[in-house]
């Protein structure tokens, strides 16, 4: 099971945490702060895999964002980095070629995709089309949901006018 | 506000604005309301249980993308309040058919969560049938997601799902046959990795499969994946198959399959470990030292060691950790050699991270597989001298355990440690280690170049400004043994070390004042010196506190089992096979009390006879923790242990001290032994054991051991170093006894095998066991039968000393004048000649013990000596590694003091000369002895012509301290 997502930039600045098993914020920013030393200080010939307190974290660079998973000792690790793959691709494929901004000012996108991505710390989707396909109908929702607000204050400052 | 949150922020004052926005109508509100809920708080968070109720309202609402939304937060963070109240409406979710796979992947993976926070919310009878009905389910997404919640049900409990079992190997053949998969769910041309390695890893739950077709179609894919995975380009597609076939390996492993099957794997996974892609490799190396667990392949693994070496020198961490646990699990008595050095020469370029474990697995290993002591100790001293920080102090307890019980080693581990005394800086754990060896033993090095004791004493002083508060006590305690080792006195050395002594006095710490204080009275009262201060008696063997760590250390289950394995081979090698629990627990509290090694048995306290027996002899630790072991606590692991009690520690100083009291501490023992005995002995024997053995070991045939249920009698004919013995047992009972069980536990001198002895001997029966021995080199310790049955309910063990003893491999032989006087001067001095004054020996006139001689197979020679007051004696040793052994005796007694005699011996072999005159000083001694020393005291045999000290006065005779002073 995957214990937790961490986003870290190179500059270990977190982009988006996501937590599967109960860590206080205390504990939180301890974890983030720990492994941004570890990784970030990896040199990029290494392997992907860290051993870290009896978990393993597993992480991939992509440009300058970290993506990290953190399972469990038995868990495979090579699944995860594909997951990791995975949600880059689909991340990739909504924003359209994402990058750190992307992920910044979308981070909500980001967490939705998650989402839909992962529950519970284990893959709920292997299907690009399917996830892309669930996020636009979320998106449509919240346009609609918008537009109907935006008419609905217009025909009020019409009324008031 | 999630934004301000990442960055790091507090943002309590939101929680509550957060969820209330689940409850708001519109969806973008929900939306954000449950996204910004479940990334802040967690699952204990208190405002949580407001928003159950608004939850459950949208799960089983009919909105689907509020289940949606529902579904995902509770999934993320939904703790065991969720899983009780939401449980029956997931379920109901995950299972209609009205409902998209979208939200029914979702419940699964809901359910999931709840059901780890509460295994109880699924109904076990009710569910497995479903589980099979999901599995049959066509989206893959939804199958991705309950295979998830199968693997997790199934790791609970496997029986319940045993029909899943057939689906699980028919969905993997569709995928791996890529069988009717929607384009969208192949990964980089493969069919959902993810769900293959999901569904192998639900496999690997099932113990086994039993069905044959199952199984030959799961073989069939396997083999598939094994043979058909290629490394290619495409870095993601090489991943994705190898996460599958990596699965793979762990199924077949987990299946135990066939024997090629298995040696197809070990050759990929050799093939990994030397790919140049690090995931890989570090995966290879993980899933071999896995593999070592599993199933017999070392041979196979160890072709692969000087790959694996390399690796242990990758820039990564990771992978070098893997290969450290590699070579740790791969190592046995045939290669540990190489492997320990390895690791001692990595060691020096290894980075901190991983030292402490690098030297904790050297040490370890080096102390299972060393194929003899002095390498071990090499090797620890190495491991000091390269990586002191990171050796803890269980390393340096365990070696010095080692060495105490091991006198061939004493000399050599001496001489080491004062060569690395002469490194200009050296770790503080080097110091403590070669003072306290050299405290001990440095009187045997006394005739090698700058090894006198007060070149000695400057060496280690030396080092004392340089050392911290815990290792001053040590010296302080090496100090005082190198002064009673000097004979005769020093004035120089001693008054320079009094001046240490004083200079402590008035130290802050108080262990070291008290240490200084004590050993500056005891050392200026001069011959009580000695007794106090003697050597350390030998540890009672243990297991290493070291493996036990180990042990603590390794979360991986297999692993540990396997340690455990090894760790019970390990005990049958040992030296001295003792009880695991007589380190710890009742003794320590004696411990406290005796500083150094005070001897508190004597020769005519018969009320305590029993345990001073087993105390004499090594071997028979086993039957009761003793105050070896508390003294090994008191002296060692607790430099310090004294301050736990330093009250009582101050009350006990003025025995100590003065030895002239009665002594209490007896007491204190037999209180402190007592209960331990009758946990171990439900049955009480009859007769004394201790009597019928040593009966035994001058008679050939006679009963050993009788108690109310049964006897055993045992028959023995030696002839030169091999003996036969056959053990009869008897039961006396109307009824049967149960699971009899015989064990011998051999010292490593003798070589014993014994026939198998029956599980249960029938009523008023008879069984007889045939147990050959032979005897490999001279040694006193004695063989010991672990001997247990059941009757009735209750079960008895005993453990018997096997009358296997010295004096069997003996035969008498006569010598004339002209043979044995070139003989006795062609062997001059130490160690082929021994020479000791004995005292408080049992009065006996010289007919007397001449018959005691000749019952121990030693030819007493008359009118060979001239004055008649003498006693010469020959015999001829029998053993397996060195040739028939002429042994000479002479004992020269005083008419007017038949307590005191002086003892020599000669023959063509040190061990066998010291073995054989120790011997005899135990038989002349008196039965029972005492404590027997590791080895004699420094002055008598490398300067026998030096008088030793008078006890000055013949009352102190009936006190046993001084008693025993004059024995040492």
């Amino acid at each position: 099971m995957i214990q937790f997502v961490l986003l870290i930039s190179r500059q270990g600045k977190v982009r988006l945490t996501k937590w599967y098993s109960p860590y206080t914020q205390k504990e939180r920013s301890k974890v983030i702060r720990e492994l941004s030393g570890v990784i970030l200080t990896r040199g990029p010939k290494l392997c992907n895999f860290v051993e870290w307190r009896g978990l393993k974290v597993v992480y991939k660079r992509y440009a300058s964002l970290y993506f990290c998973m953190c399972i469990d000792q038995d868990d495979n690790e090579l699944e995860v980095l594909e997951i990791i793959h995975h949600f880059v691709e689909i991340l990739d494929r909504y924003f359209g070629s994402v990058c750190e901004l992307d992920l910044i000012f979308n981070f909500h996108k980001a967490y939705y995709v998650l989402d839909e991505i992962l529950i519970a710390g284990e893959l709920q989707e292997s299907s690009k089309k399917t996830v892309a396909r669930l996020i636009a109908a979320q998106d449509s929702l919240v346009e609609t949901a918008k537009e109907q607000a935006s008419s609905i204050s217009n025909i009020i400052a019409q009324a008031t006018k | 506000m999630l934004y301000i949150f990442m960055l790091g922020y507090d943002v309590d004052f939101g929680h509550m604005e957060a969820v209330s926005l689940i409850s708001a109508p519109k969806y973008p509100e929900k939306q954000v309301g449950y996204i910004v809920t479940s990334s802040l708080l967690n699952e204990n968070h208190d405002f949580l249980r407001l928003a159950i109720n608004t939850v459950r309202n949208d799960i089983i609402g009919r909105n689907e993308t509020f289940q949606c939304l529902a579904l995902t937060m509770v999934g993320n963070i939904g703790g065991r309040e969720f899983a009780e109240s939401l449980a029956p409406d997931v379920q109901k979710l995950l299972i209609s058919s009205s409902c998209r796979p979208l939200v029914r992947k979702k419940a699964a993976l809901c359910l999931l969560r709840l059901f780890r926070k509460n295994p109880d919310v699924v109904n076990v009878d009710g569910w497995s049938d479903r589980m099979a009905q999901l599995l049959d389910e066509r989206d893959l997404g939804v199958l991705t997601s309950s295979m998830s919640l199968l693997v997790a049900l199934v790791s609970n409990n496997h029986e319940a799902y045993w029909s899943c079992l057939p689906k699980c190997v028919k969905t993997l053949e569709r995928l791996a046959r890529n069988q009717d998969i929607p384009q969208e769910y192949t990964y980089y041309g493969i069919p959902s990795p993810w769900l293959q390695v999901k569904t192998m890893r639900a496999l690997q739950y099932f113990p086994t499969v039993e069905d044959p077709n199952t199984r030959r179609s799961l073989f069939e894919v396997l083999q598939r994946i094994l043979m058909g995975t290629d490394v290619v380009k495409n870095v993601n597609k090489n991943n994705a198959s190898h996460a599958v076939l990596f699965e793979a390996l762990a199924l077949v492993m987990h299946l135990d399959a066939e024997n090629e099957m298995m040696s197809q794997c070990v050759a990929l996974l050799g093939k990994f470990i030397a790919v140049r892609e690090p995931n890989i490799r570090y995966l290879g190396l993980e899933n071999m030292t896995r593999m070592l667990m599993v199933t017999d392949v070392h041979d196979i693994i160890k072709r692969h060691q000087a790959q694996i070496i390399t690796s242990l020198k990758d820039p990564d961490i990771s992978i070098r950790r893997r290969a450290l646990d590699l070579l740790y699990g791969m190592c046995d008595v045939s290669n540990a050699k190489d492997i320990v050095e390895e690791l001692l020469q990595y060691l020096s370029t290894a980075d901190f991270a991983m030292r402490e474990e690098l030297s904790l697995k050297a040490a370890i290993l080096a102390e299972k597989f060393a194929p003899d002591l002095s390498w071990y100790v090499d090797v620890i001293l190495q491991l000091i001298d390269k990586a002191g920080d990171f050796v803890s102090d269980d390393i340096w307890f365990r070696v010095v355990q080692f060495v105490t019980n091991n006198e061939d080693l004493q000399p050599y581990a001496a001489a080491k440690a004062r060569e690395y005394l002469d490194k200009p800086a050296i770790h503080e754990t080097m110091v403590k280690v070669s003072a306290y060896l050299l405290g001990e033993y440095s009187h045997l090095l006394a005739r090698r170049p700058g090894c006198s004791p007060k070149e000695i004493f400057s060496a280690i002083h030396e080092k004392l400004p340089t050392v911290s508060t815990t290792t001053i006590p040590i010296l302080l305690s090496t100090y005082a043994k190198i002064l009673m080792h000097t004979q005769p006195p020093d004035p120089e050395l001693q008054k320079h070390v009094w001046a240490i002594f004083s200079k402590y006095e008035s130290c802050i710490d108080v262990e070291i004042q008290q240490r200084a204080i004590e050993y500056f009275a005891l050392s200026s009262k001069g011959a009580a010196l000695m007794d106090i201060l003697a050597e350390m008696p030998k540890f009672p063997e243990r297991q290493s506190a070291l493996i036990k760590k180990a042990e603590v250390a390794e979360v991986d289950t297999a692993e540990q089992s396997a340690i455990k394995l090894r760790a019970q081979q390990h005990m049958t090698n040992a030296l001295v096979v003792t009880d695991q629990h007589s380190s710890n627990g009742t003794p320590q509290s004696v411990g406290q009390l005796s500083l150094v090694k005070i001897p508190s048995t004597s020769g005519d306290e018969h009320t305590s006879a029993d345990q001073e027996l087993s105390q004499a002899n090594g071997t028979l630790a086993t039957v009761d923790p003793q105050p070896p072991s508390a003294d090994l606590l008191g002296d060692l692991l607790g430099p310090l242990a004294i301050e736990g009690l330093p009250g009582a520690a101050v009350l006990s100083e003025p025995n100590a001290v003065s030895g002239l009291e009665g002594v209490p501490i007896p007491a204190d023992d037999a209180a402190a032994i007592v209960p331990v005995e009758k946990d171990t002995n439900s049955v009480q024997p009859i007769g004394n054991i201790n009597e019928r053995f040593y009966a035994l070991c001058l008679k050939d045939s006679g009963v050993l051991y009788e108690d109310p249920n049964i006897q055993i009698g045992i028959k023995a004919e030696w002839r030169a170093q091999h003996g036969r013995l056959v053990l009869f047992l008897g039961n006396k009972n109307t009824f049967p006894l149960l699971s009899v069980q015989a064990l011998i536990l051999p010292p490593v001198h003798l070589k014993i095998e014994l026939s198998l002895v029956p599980e249960t001997i029938p009523p008023r029966a008879q069984v007889q066991c045939p147990l050959e021995v032979m005897n490999l080199h001279p040694s006193r310790d004695v063989a010991v039968l672990d001997f247990s049955y059941k009757c009735g309910t209750s079960m008895a063990n005993v453990k018997l000393r096997l009358p296997a003893v010295l004096n069997k491999f003996l035969q008498p032989i006569t010598v004339s004048a002209e043979e044995f006087f070139p003989q006795w001067r062609s062997l001059s001095g130490p160690p082929l000649k021994l020479q000791e004054v004995v005292r408080g020996v049992r009065p006996l006139s010289l007919i007397d013990m001449a018959n005691i001689f000749t019952s121990f197979q030693l030819t007493v020679c008359q009118g060979l000596d001239p004055n008649p007051n003498n006693l010469i004696a020959s015999t001829t040793f029998y053993s397996e590694t060195i040739r028939p052994m002429l042994c000479l005796i002479r004992i020269e007694t005083d008419p007017t003091d038949r307590t005191q005699l002086r003892i020599t011996v000669a023959s063509g072999d040190p061990t066998l000369t010291f073995e054989l005159m120790e011997f005899i000083k135990e038989q002349l001694v008196g039965i029972p002895t005492a404590p027997r020393p590791p080895a004699p005291p420094a002055a008598q045999p490398t300067n026998p012509a030096a008088p030793v000290a008078q006890p000055t006065n013949p009352a102190a005779l009936t006190d046993p301290g001084d008693l025993l002073a004059g024995l040492l």
